[in-house]
Protein backbone atom coordinates (compact mmCIF):
# COMPACT_ATOMS: atom_id res chain seq x y z
CA UNK A 1 0.00 0.00 0.00
CA UNK A 2 1.08 3.49 -0.22
CA UNK A 3 1.36 4.10 3.51
CA UNK A 4 3.74 1.24 4.28
CA UNK A 5 5.95 1.87 1.84
CA UNK A 6 6.44 5.66 1.64
CA UNK A 7 10.03 5.49 3.11
CA UNK A 8 11.89 2.53 1.16
CA UNK A 9 13.87 0.63 4.24
CA UNK A 10 16.63 0.45 2.04
CA UNK A 11 16.96 3.99 1.58
CA UNK A 12 19.25 4.44 5.19
CA UNK A 13 21.16 1.49 5.40
CA UNK A 14 23.95 2.15 3.21
CA UNK A 15 26.82 3.64 4.62
CA UNK A 16 27.02 7.16 3.63
CA UNK A 17 23.69 7.98 4.32
CA UNK A 18 24.58 6.84 7.66
CA UNK A 19 26.72 9.53 8.11
CA UNK A 20 24.51 12.17 7.00
CA UNK A 21 21.91 11.24 9.56
CA UNK A 22 23.89 11.33 12.58
CA UNK A 23 24.74 8.58 15.17
CA UNK A 24 21.54 6.82 14.81
CA UNK A 25 20.62 4.50 11.93
CA UNK A 26 18.32 1.90 10.96
CA UNK A 27 20.52 -0.51 12.36
CA UNK A 28 20.44 0.70 15.68
CA UNK A 29 16.68 1.22 16.10
CA UNK A 30 14.95 -1.78 17.52
CA UNK A 31 11.75 0.02 16.51
CA UNK A 32 11.41 -0.48 12.59
CA UNK A 33 10.01 2.25 11.83
CA UNK A 34 12.14 4.69 8.85
CA UNK A 35 10.92 8.04 8.37
CA UNK A 36 11.77 9.35 5.16
CA UNK A 37 14.67 11.01 4.78
CA UNK A 38 15.58 15.07 4.94
CA UNK A 39 16.56 15.36 1.76
CA UNK A 40 15.08 14.67 -1.46
CA UNK A 41 16.83 11.92 -3.77
CA UNK A 42 17.76 12.22 -6.84
CA UNK A 43 16.23 9.72 -9.92
CA UNK A 44 17.96 10.89 -12.86
CA UNK A 45 20.45 13.51 -14.79
CA UNK A 46 20.38 16.26 -17.66
CA UNK A 47 23.80 16.52 -18.13
CA UNK A 48 25.40 17.83 -14.93
CA UNK A 49 21.25 18.73 -14.05
CA UNK A 50 20.13 16.35 -11.09
CA UNK A 51 15.94 15.86 -11.34
CA UNK A 52 14.80 15.35 -7.93
CA UNK A 53 11.74 13.25 -7.14
CA UNK A 54 10.43 16.18 -5.64
CA UNK A 55 11.33 18.41 -8.64
CA UNK A 56 9.34 15.91 -10.87
CA UNK A 57 6.49 16.09 -8.54
CA UNK A 58 6.40 19.98 -9.35
CA UNK A 59 6.42 19.64 -12.95
CA UNK A 60 3.39 16.92 -12.25
CA UNK A 61 1.47 19.64 -10.27
CA UNK A 62 2.37 22.44 -13.12
CA UNK A 63 1.15 20.00 -15.69
CA UNK A 64 -1.88 19.48 -14.30
CA UNK A 65 -2.47 23.29 -13.60
CA UNK A 66 -1.42 23.86 -17.42
CA UNK A 67 -4.29 21.18 -18.45
CA UNK A 68 -6.98 22.92 -16.70
CA UNK A 69 -5.77 26.53 -18.21
CA UNK A 70 -5.33 24.75 -21.86
CA UNK A 71 -8.63 22.85 -21.56
CA UNK A 72 -10.46 26.35 -20.71
CA UNK A 73 -8.79 28.45 -22.90
CA UNK A 74 -9.40 25.90 -25.99
CA UNK A 75 -13.21 25.49 -24.76
CA UNK A 76 -13.29 29.59 -25.32
CA UNK A 77 -15.01 32.09 -22.84
CA UNK A 78 -18.91 31.96 -23.53
CA UNK A 79 -21.94 34.07 -22.76
CA UNK A 80 -23.69 31.42 -21.01
CA UNK A 81 -20.92 29.22 -19.16
CA UNK A 82 -20.72 25.64 -18.93
CA UNK A 83 -19.77 23.40 -16.13
CA UNK A 84 -16.32 23.54 -15.78
CA UNK A 85 -16.09 27.38 -16.78
CA UNK A 86 -18.86 27.99 -13.72
CA UNK A 87 -16.69 25.92 -11.69
CA UNK A 88 -13.50 27.60 -12.81
CA UNK A 89 -15.43 31.34 -12.52
CA UNK A 90 -16.27 30.30 -9.10
CA UNK A 91 -12.94 29.52 -7.69
CA UNK A 92 -11.15 32.95 -9.69
CA UNK A 93 -13.86 35.04 -8.40
CA UNK A 94 -14.46 33.51 -4.94
CA UNK A 95 -10.13 33.92 -4.40
CA UNK A 96 -10.74 37.54 -5.80
CA UNK A 97 -13.45 38.64 -3.32
CA UNK A 98 -11.79 37.05 -0.28
CA UNK A 99 -8.50 38.63 -1.24
CA UNK A 100 -10.49 42.04 -1.78
CA UNK A 101 -11.45 41.66 1.45
CA UNK A 102 -8.50 41.71 2.75
CA UNK A 103 -6.47 44.11 0.74
CA UNK A 104 -10.15 46.14 0.65
CA UNK A 105 -9.07 48.06 -2.09
CA UNK A 106 -9.88 46.56 -5.79
CA UNK A 107 -7.32 48.30 -7.53
CA UNK A 108 -4.35 46.93 -5.38
CA UNK A 109 -6.23 43.23 -5.00
CA UNK A 110 -5.90 43.75 -9.27
CA UNK A 111 -2.37 43.92 -9.33
CA UNK A 112 -1.28 41.43 -6.13
CA UNK A 113 -4.18 38.61 -7.15
CA UNK A 114 -1.64 37.29 -10.10
CA UNK A 115 0.69 36.61 -8.15
CA UNK A 116 -1.20 35.46 -4.31
CA UNK A 117 -4.18 33.41 -6.44
CA UNK A 118 -0.55 31.65 -7.97
CA UNK A 119 0.67 31.02 -5.15
CA UNK A 120 -2.27 29.49 -3.34
CA UNK A 121 -3.39 27.50 -6.38
CA UNK A 122 -0.46 26.01 -6.78
CA UNK A 123 0.65 25.05 -3.45
CA UNK A 124 -2.54 23.38 -2.50
CA UNK A 125 -2.65 21.58 -5.80
CA UNK A 126 1.02 20.20 -4.92
CA UNK A 127 0.01 19.60 -1.64
CA UNK A 128 -3.23 17.66 -1.81
CA UNK A 129 -0.89 15.45 -5.30
CA UNK A 130 1.30 14.70 -2.39
CA UNK A 131 -0.90 12.49 -0.42
CA UNK A 132 -2.45 10.52 -3.35
CA UNK A 133 -1.30 7.49 -3.41
CA UNK A 134 1.38 5.90 -5.65
CA UNK A 135 3.44 8.85 -4.52
CA UNK A 136 6.64 7.32 -2.91
CA UNK A 137 5.06 3.70 -3.44
CA UNK A 138 6.16 3.94 -6.99
CA UNK A 139 10.26 3.54 -6.64
CA UNK A 140 12.73 3.46 -9.19
CA UNK A 141 16.30 1.95 -9.25
CA UNK A 142 18.92 5.03 -9.00
CA UNK A 143 22.14 5.39 -7.46
CA UNK A 144 21.86 7.16 -3.78
CA UNK A 145 25.30 7.47 -2.54
CA UNK A 146 26.95 5.21 -4.89
CA UNK A 147 24.67 2.76 -4.06
CA UNK A 148 22.20 1.59 -6.31
CA UNK A 149 18.78 1.26 -4.25
CA UNK A 150 15.42 1.87 -4.84
CA UNK A 151 13.91 5.25 -4.77
CA UNK A 152 10.75 7.03 -4.75
CA UNK A 153 9.78 8.33 -8.23
CA UNK A 154 7.12 10.72 -6.71
CA UNK A 155 7.41 12.90 -3.50
CA UNK A 156 5.53 15.88 -2.26
CA UNK A 157 6.32 18.82 -3.66
CA UNK A 158 6.99 21.13 -0.40
CA UNK A 159 8.88 17.74 1.74
CA UNK A 160 11.73 19.62 -0.28
CA UNK A 161 13.50 22.49 1.62
CA UNK A 162 14.72 24.40 -1.85
CA UNK A 163 11.22 24.92 -3.53
CA UNK A 164 9.72 25.86 -0.30
CA UNK A 165 12.73 28.87 0.19
CA UNK A 166 12.53 29.21 -3.80
CA UNK A 167 8.61 30.47 -3.69
CA UNK A 168 9.56 32.24 0.31
CA UNK A 169 11.95 33.93 -2.02
CA UNK A 170 9.30 35.10 -4.59
CA UNK A 171 6.93 35.92 -2.39
CA UNK A 172 9.46 38.50 0.00
CA UNK A 173 11.38 39.90 -3.26
CA UNK A 174 8.07 41.09 -4.72
CA UNK A 175 7.10 42.50 -1.48
CA UNK A 176 10.19 44.59 -2.30
CA UNK A 177 9.57 44.99 -5.72
CA UNK A 178 6.00 46.18 -5.13
CA UNK A 179 6.54 48.41 -2.15
CA UNK A 180 9.62 50.36 -4.30
CA UNK A 181 7.02 50.08 -7.42
CA UNK A 182 4.23 51.85 -5.36
CA UNK A 183 6.40 54.28 -3.27
CA UNK A 184 9.20 55.26 -4.68
CA UNK A 185 12.90 54.03 -4.21
CA UNK A 186 13.79 56.75 -1.29
CA UNK A 187 10.13 56.44 0.45
CA UNK A 188 10.86 52.92 0.63
CA UNK A 189 14.14 52.72 1.70
CA UNK A 190 12.64 55.44 4.37
CA UNK A 191 10.34 52.31 5.93
CA UNK A 192 14.04 50.51 7.44
CA UNK A 193 16.24 53.75 7.60
CA UNK A 194 15.93 56.54 9.79
CA UNK A 195 18.08 58.82 10.72
CA UNK A 196 18.68 58.43 14.60
CA UNK A 197 19.09 62.45 15.09
CA UNK A 198 15.75 62.92 14.13
CA UNK A 199 13.47 59.75 15.82
CA UNK A 200 16.03 57.52 17.93
CA UNK A 201 12.97 54.97 18.65
CA UNK A 202 12.11 55.12 15.01
CA UNK A 203 15.80 54.37 13.94
CA UNK A 204 15.94 51.04 16.09
CA UNK A 205 12.15 50.03 14.51
CA UNK A 206 13.19 50.90 11.14
CA UNK A 207 16.28 47.96 11.86
CA UNK A 208 14.27 45.46 13.25
CA UNK A 209 11.83 45.94 10.78
CA UNK A 210 14.96 45.19 8.47
CA UNK A 211 15.73 42.05 10.14
CA UNK A 212 12.37 41.03 9.84
CA UNK A 213 12.07 40.71 6.11
CA UNK A 214 14.67 38.35 6.94
CA UNK A 215 13.16 36.19 9.23
CA UNK A 216 10.47 36.05 6.83
CA UNK A 217 12.10 34.28 4.44
CA UNK A 218 12.67 31.57 7.44
CA UNK A 219 9.51 31.45 8.46
CA UNK A 220 8.02 31.51 5.42
CA UNK A 221 10.35 28.51 4.18
CA UNK A 222 10.07 26.58 7.18
CA UNK A 223 6.21 26.81 7.97
CA UNK A 224 5.67 24.69 4.93
CA UNK A 225 8.20 22.65 4.67
CA UNK A 226 8.04 21.86 8.70
CA UNK A 227 4.25 21.11 7.84
CA UNK A 228 4.58 19.35 4.80
CA UNK A 229 7.13 16.89 6.00
CA UNK A 230 6.22 16.71 9.72
CA UNK A 231 2.93 15.30 7.74
CA UNK A 232 5.01 12.59 5.79
CA UNK A 233 6.60 11.75 9.08
CA UNK A 234 3.92 11.43 10.87
CA UNK A 235 1.63 9.39 7.73
CA UNK A 236 4.59 6.64 7.73
CA UNK A 237 4.24 6.42 11.88
CA UNK A 238 0.91 5.86 11.86
CA UNK A 239 1.00 3.41 9.80
CA UNK A 240 3.30 1.46 11.12
CA UNK A 241 1.61 1.54 14.74
CA UNK A 242 -1.43 0.63 13.17
CA UNK A 243 -1.48 0.33 9.29
CA UNK A 244 -4.64 0.57 7.17
CA UNK A 245 -7.12 1.89 9.20
CA UNK A 246 -5.44 4.51 11.72
CA UNK A 247 -3.79 6.54 8.48
CA UNK A 248 -7.79 7.40 7.46
CA UNK A 249 -8.58 10.26 9.43
CA UNK A 250 -5.05 11.63 9.35
CA UNK A 251 -4.81 11.99 5.35
CA UNK A 252 -7.96 13.91 5.89
CA UNK A 253 -6.52 16.16 8.57
CA UNK A 254 -3.40 15.94 5.97
CA UNK A 255 -5.47 17.59 3.16
CA UNK A 256 -7.14 20.08 5.49
CA UNK A 257 -2.76 21.24 6.37
CA UNK A 258 -2.28 21.21 2.22
CA UNK A 259 -4.98 23.87 1.62
CA UNK A 260 -4.56 25.70 5.29
CA UNK A 261 -0.79 26.04 4.34
CA UNK A 262 -1.54 27.24 0.62
CA UNK A 263 -4.09 29.35 2.16
CA UNK A 264 -1.46 30.45 4.60
CA UNK A 265 1.14 31.23 2.68
CA UNK A 266 -0.93 32.93 -0.13
CA UNK A 267 -2.24 35.35 2.89
CA UNK A 268 0.67 36.23 4.30
CA UNK A 269 2.22 37.27 1.29
CA UNK A 270 -1.27 39.30 0.64
CA UNK A 271 -0.57 41.07 4.08
CA UNK A 272 2.55 41.61 3.31
CA UNK A 273 2.12 42.96 0.06
CA UNK A 274 -0.60 45.54 1.45
CA UNK A 275 2.01 46.25 4.52
CA UNK A 276 4.69 47.03 1.83
CA UNK A 277 2.48 49.51 -0.71
CA UNK A 278 1.00 51.19 2.30
CA UNK A 279 3.19 54.34 3.22
CA UNK A 280 4.99 54.66 6.82
CA UNK A 281 2.46 57.44 7.96
CA UNK A 282 -0.56 55.90 6.39
CA UNK A 283 -0.11 52.52 8.34
CA UNK A 284 -0.38 53.50 11.61
CA UNK A 285 -3.90 54.95 11.23
CA UNK A 286 -5.33 51.57 9.68
CA UNK A 287 -3.23 49.45 12.50
CA UNK A 288 -7.37 48.59 13.87
CA UNK A 289 -8.64 47.84 10.38
CA UNK A 290 -8.87 44.42 9.24
CA UNK A 291 -5.36 43.93 9.52
CA UNK A 292 -3.60 43.47 12.33
CA UNK A 293 0.22 45.21 12.50
CA UNK A 294 1.84 41.75 13.31
CA UNK A 295 5.68 41.85 13.33
CA UNK A 296 7.17 38.41 12.99
CA UNK B 1 21.12 1.52 20.78
CA UNK B 2 24.33 3.70 21.63
CA UNK B 3 24.02 6.09 24.08
CA UNK B 4 24.89 9.29 21.75
CA UNK B 5 21.79 8.12 19.48
CA UNK B 6 19.81 8.24 22.76
CA UNK B 7 21.63 11.81 23.54
CA UNK B 8 20.06 13.20 20.33
CA UNK B 9 16.68 11.75 20.43
CA UNK B 10 16.64 12.96 23.91
CA UNK B 11 17.70 16.46 22.88
CA UNK B 12 14.97 16.45 20.10
CA UNK B 13 12.48 15.57 21.59
CA UNK B 14 13.13 18.20 24.43
CA UNK B 15 13.44 21.07 21.94
CA UNK B 16 10.35 19.92 20.52
CA UNK B 17 8.39 19.46 23.97
CA UNK B 18 9.21 22.99 25.12
CA UNK B 19 9.33 24.69 21.54
CA UNK B 20 5.71 23.52 21.07
CA UNK B 21 4.76 24.16 24.98
CA UNK B 22 3.80 28.27 24.62
CA UNK B 23 2.86 28.16 20.80
CA UNK B 24 0.05 25.32 21.81
CA UNK B 25 -0.93 27.76 24.61
CA UNK B 26 -0.82 30.89 22.59
CA UNK B 27 -2.69 29.63 19.51
CA UNK B 28 -5.53 28.18 21.99
CA UNK B 29 -5.67 31.89 23.42
CA UNK B 30 -5.86 33.51 20.18
CA UNK B 31 -8.52 31.11 19.04
CA UNK B 32 -10.53 31.39 22.28
CA UNK B 33 -10.65 35.20 21.93
CA UNK B 34 -11.45 34.23 18.20
CA UNK B 35 -14.64 32.17 19.50
CA UNK B 36 -15.74 34.65 22.41
CA UNK B 37 -15.57 37.32 19.62
CA UNK B 38 -17.47 35.06 17.31
CA UNK B 39 -20.45 34.40 19.67
CA UNK B 40 -20.67 38.06 20.92
CA UNK B 41 -21.04 39.07 16.99
CA UNK B 42 -22.16 36.25 15.03
CA UNK B 43 -22.50 38.25 11.59
CA UNK B 44 -18.46 39.51 12.19
CA UNK B 45 -17.12 35.96 11.97
CA UNK B 46 -15.69 36.32 8.09
CA UNK B 47 -13.81 39.65 9.55
CA UNK B 48 -12.55 37.79 12.62
CA UNK B 49 -11.39 34.24 10.68
CA UNK B 50 -8.92 35.94 8.78
CA UNK B 51 -6.95 37.85 10.89
CA UNK B 52 -7.27 34.69 13.90
CA UNK B 53 -5.52 32.80 10.76
CA UNK B 54 -2.72 35.48 10.46
CA UNK B 55 -2.35 35.45 13.91
CA UNK B 56 -2.37 31.70 14.52
CA UNK B 57 0.51 31.27 11.12
CA UNK B 58 2.71 33.89 13.16
CA UNK B 59 2.45 32.04 16.24
CA UNK B 60 3.07 28.96 14.81
CA UNK B 61 6.31 30.63 13.25
CA UNK B 62 7.91 30.02 16.82
CA UNK B 63 7.10 26.59 16.95
CA UNK B 64 8.72 25.89 13.26
CA UNK B 65 11.77 27.48 14.71
CA UNK B 66 11.91 24.93 17.19
CA UNK B 67 11.40 22.58 14.27
CA UNK B 68 14.46 23.87 12.92
CA UNK B 69 16.53 23.34 15.66
CA UNK B 70 14.93 20.00 16.12
CA UNK B 71 15.85 19.02 12.60
CA UNK B 72 19.44 20.37 12.56
CA UNK B 73 20.17 18.61 15.78
CA UNK B 74 18.81 14.83 14.65
CA UNK B 75 20.10 15.05 10.79
CA UNK B 76 23.15 17.83 11.00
Amino acid sequence: MAFNSLAPAENQVDPAAAEYTGEENVETTTSGITPPPLASETIGHIGAFEIRNTLLMAWLAMLVLFTVAIVLWRTRYREVPGRFQSLMEMLVEGLFDFFDSVVQDKTLTRQFFPLVATILIFLVAANWMGILPGVGSITIEGMHDGYLVPLPLFRSMNADVNMTLAIALISVIATQAFGIAALGVLPYAGKFFVPPWKDPIGSFVGILELIAEMAKVISFTFRLFGNIFAGEVLLVVISFLLPYLAPIPFLGLEIFVGFIQGLVFALLTLVFLKMATMAHDQGHEQHDSVIPHLAS
Amino acid sequence: MDPSALDNNLFVALTMGFGAFMPALAIGWICSAAMNAIGRNPDAAGRIQTPMVLAVAFTEAIAIYSLVVALIIKFV
